[in-house]
């Protein structure tokens, strides 16, 4: 298992190979020492170009081409965002499960990742997401409550693109990556990439996120193809949360997948994407060199989907609990506590008031979620096109009248609360 | 109504002009991208080469390789970044080099174009043009001689137009590139070198309508694309058999726009649909099925069609039998009059 080859923990099948290098077998629940060596081992050994600036004990350390500039009152509210962000999406799951969502698809593990990139955009920048954004949502002011709808049912996405500088959450794999290299080209058409002076401010990118599980399509190739030949100012974020539902990287790629870049002719790096300091200094970087007409750029962060797939998803059949309990202690956001703590950023009482606002996100969160209405009959037919068509016109009133059939039976065609 | 399109081409101006479907399409492309510089023109070898058939000819050198791209070989790719071109603001036109080739690009178009309004209720518009070249006729090897436009038609969200005429060709490509929603527009390939006299100061019909193209009596046949030629042929063969045959260009196969149909039906008692497309659940099915429903009680014989056959496209040696030409026209015609 050299460096290079290193992509994801342990396995099952690979445990009788890593006891042969005395790491023991999980036994319990709570890792052993040997473990949690080799838990560390597999981030820091996510190759020898691991960018990682906070280690999982929280010692802050450097790296020679990746450092940072950053204020104590903006790593407490990345702290802020991760722990709010994870409250919302633990609430998600319990919706969920009582009946008022119809699936959560969890981030849980990845708020470092998605927190640094989303805090590396501006609000002139564009981000085209896949569906597990919700923290990179989160950081281009789309209210939690905004996603809900998706996943209750009621719609398939409420927020503007235009106005919050986010694309709706996209559900076919790797789909995004075309348009979101398009939309770059867009942006170096209308003059908006590598400008200098006064104009650099208004310079744009766009980033776009898919997962290792995405690396494998087409689209995914298809637009770094045509990225690289249009020099389209687009960082491609790729979260390697290690697992496609069941399938672990190893079955999209025979090598690391930041090396892919060089395929295509442009940078590729691969960040701890558990590193809260990592994720949001190489995503700056990456931005600033496409905004400045240097794109595209990948940037591979090395995290982990702590739960599911999605709450319709059993982890527990293609992975063991062992591999979990490794991951969490590189837990992103316990990381940056105990960095906030040790070198007194932040005391108790702002950790305390980060929860207490978390608290009172969750209620703002399920008591949204359980007042949604269902959406009017009619919305079937709402802006299928712009223009609209006769069919879809007469369809609708078809359906009206037939529904209005009903009215004396006691059936409701008002949107009814669930 | 207005007039019809290629019966208006009879009132000459001075600036009526004889031109191709091709040069038809050509000055429509050069005429949007003169009037909106958010116009693009996008797809494999439409730059300096001007298109494998020539269509976006000279409009490179006149607008420059940032209106006119051409693009890495993927139309996956083409569609995809399209979309996101139109998200910011840009009218991009595709070309999609020969109809089989479309297939790479269906997630995209299927998946996201179609979606995008509806997804976003509105908020995100993608006004893209996907020129796509169909048909058969031309002696060409696998691929390069089908009919998908079913399959769009099939897809909602999507607008599906075909023009059979230098006029249409003119107007009706204006018209998709104004139009906010996504268009397939096909082209009758094998009909690129037909002439016809264009004025384009004359009055032009909407994107979304059909078109009597001749008037008649007996039996309505109603078609689209390259199978217009084919069955106003038709109709002046059968004058000769007496038979008086009433010819309607689709033009829009999603949505139809089948009033000028029905009311034709209403009047003759009789149609016949016609496309190059395999018939299972294609364009004519759908024809068929709403023209019964409409003129039950008019129809004097069921509604017959004539189309290629269900299978793959044959090769070139066999696409005479496959594609419907004057006689099989005529045949149904006859079919239906024997009623």
């Amino acid at each position: 298992m050299s460096p290079e080859h290193w992509t994801r923990p342990s396995r099952p099948d690979e445990r009788d190979r890593i006891a042969d290098t005395a790491v023991p077998a999980a036994t319990s629940a709570t890792p052993t020492r040997e473990q949690v060596i080799a838990g560390l081992r597999a981030t820091s050994e996510g190759g020898a170009d691991l960018v990682q600036l906070l280690t999982p004990e929280g010692q802050r350390v450097s790296h020679p081409d990746f450092d940072i500039d950053i204020t104590d009152e903006q790593l407490r509210g990345m702290y802020r965002d991760m722990v709010l962000v994870r409250r919302a999406d633990r609430e998600g799951n319990a919706l969920q499960r009582q009946g008022q969502l119809g699936i959560w698809v969890p981030l849980l593990g990845q708020e470092a990742a998605q927190i640094g990139a989303g805090r590396a955009l501006r609000p002139q920048d564009m981000a085209f997401p896949s569906y597990r954004e919700h923290g990179v949502a989160w950081c281009r002011g789309i209210d939690p409550t905004e996603l809900l709808g998706i996943f209750r049912g009621t719609d398939h996405g409420s927020w503007d693109p235009n106005e919050t500088g986010m694309g709706l959450y996209t559900i076919v794999i790797g789909n995004q990556c075309v348009n979101a290299t398009g939309y770059a080209m867009g942006q170096k058409f209308e003059g908006k990439v590598g400008n200098s002076g006064d104009d650099a401010a208004a310079n744009e990118a766009t980033m776009v996120f898919f997962g290792d599980g995405a690396t494998s399509q087409g689209d995914v190739h298809e637009g770094m193809v045509w990225a690289s030949v249009y020099d389209a100012p687009v960082v491609f974020f790729c979260q390697n949360n290690q697992w496609a539902i069941s399938e672990p990287t190893e079955r999209q790629s025979r090598v690391p997948l930041y090396e892919r870049a060089k395929g295509y002719g442009f940078p590729g790096i691969r960040v701890d994407g558990n590193d809260v300091l990592a994720s949001l200094a190489v995503s700056r970087w990456a931005m600033n060199e496409a905004r400045q007409g240097n794109g595209p750029l990948l940037i591979e962060a090395f995290t982990y989907r702590m739960d599911a797939h999605t709450t319709s998803d059993d982890a527990t059949r293609y992975r063991m609990g062992d591999e979990l309990e490794a991951w969490k202690l590189k837990d992103p956001i316990e990381r940056l506590r105990v960095h906030l703590l040790r070198e007194g950023i932040a005391d108790q009482d702002f950790l305390d008031g980060v929860e207490t606002e978390a608290d009172e996100l969750a209620a703002r969160f399920r008591q949204f979620c359980v007042d949604m209405p269902d959406p009017p009959p009619e919305r079937i037919f709402s802006a299928a096109y712009a223009e609209e068509s006769p069919v879809v016109a007469a369809q609708r009133e078809d359906y009206l009248d037939y529904l209005s059939g009903f009215a004396d039976s006691g059936h409701d065609t008002e949107g009814s609360v669930r | 109504m207005a007039a019809p399109t290629m019966e208006s081409t009879g009132s000459s101006t001075t600036s009526t002009q004889t031109v191709t479907i091709a040069k038809g399409l050509n000055m429509a492309l050069r005429n949007a991208m003169e009037r909106d510089p958010k116009v693009l023109v996008m797809g494999e070898d439409v730059g300096k080469l001007g298109g494998v058939f020539r269509i976006t000819d000279g409009l490179q050198k006149d607008f420059g390789e940032h209106r006119v791209l051409d693009t890495p070989l993927a139309e996956s790719g083409i569609i995809g970044t399209a979309i996101g071109l139109a998200m910011r603001g840009f009218r991009p036109v595709c070309e999609i080099q020969f109809d089989g080739f479309i297939f790479p690009g269906f997630d995209q178009i299927v998946s996201q174009l179609s979606k995008m309004h509806y997804r976003s209720q509105g908020k995100v518009k993608v006004p893209v043009v996907i020129r796509v070249p169909f048909g058969g006729g031309i002696g060409a090897v696998e691929h390069h001689s089908e009919s998908p436009e079913s399959l769009f038609a099939h897809v909602a969200g999507l607008k599906v137009v075909s023009c059979s005429n230098p006029v249409d060709a003119y107007w009706m490509l204006q018209q998709a590139i104004d139009c906010d929603d996504p268009v397939l527009f096909f082209e009758p390939k094998r009909r690129y070198w037909e002439k016809g006299r264009l004025d384009p100061e004359a009055e032009h019909l909407p994107m979304v309508s059909s078109a009597v193209l001749r008037t008649g009596t007996d039996v309505t046949v109603a078609t689209y694309g390259p199978m217009v030629k084919t069955c106003m042929d038709a109709a002046t063969a059968a004058e000769e058999d007496g038979n008086d045959i009433e010819v309607i260009d689709l033009r829009s196969l999603s949505p139809l726009d089948l009033g000028p149909v029905a009311e034709s039906v209403r009047r003759t008692g009789r149609l016949v649909v016609v496309s190059e497309s395999p018939s299972e659940s294609s364009v004519t099915s759908e024809v068929a099925t709403r023209v019964q429903q409409e003129c039950f009680y008019s129809l004097e014989a069921p509604v017959l069609r004539v189309n290629g056959f269900d299978t793959p496209y044959p090769p070139s040696k066999l696409e005479e039998g496959y594609l419907p030409d004057l006689d099989r026209v005529l045949d149904a015609v006859d079919r239906s009059l024997a009623y």
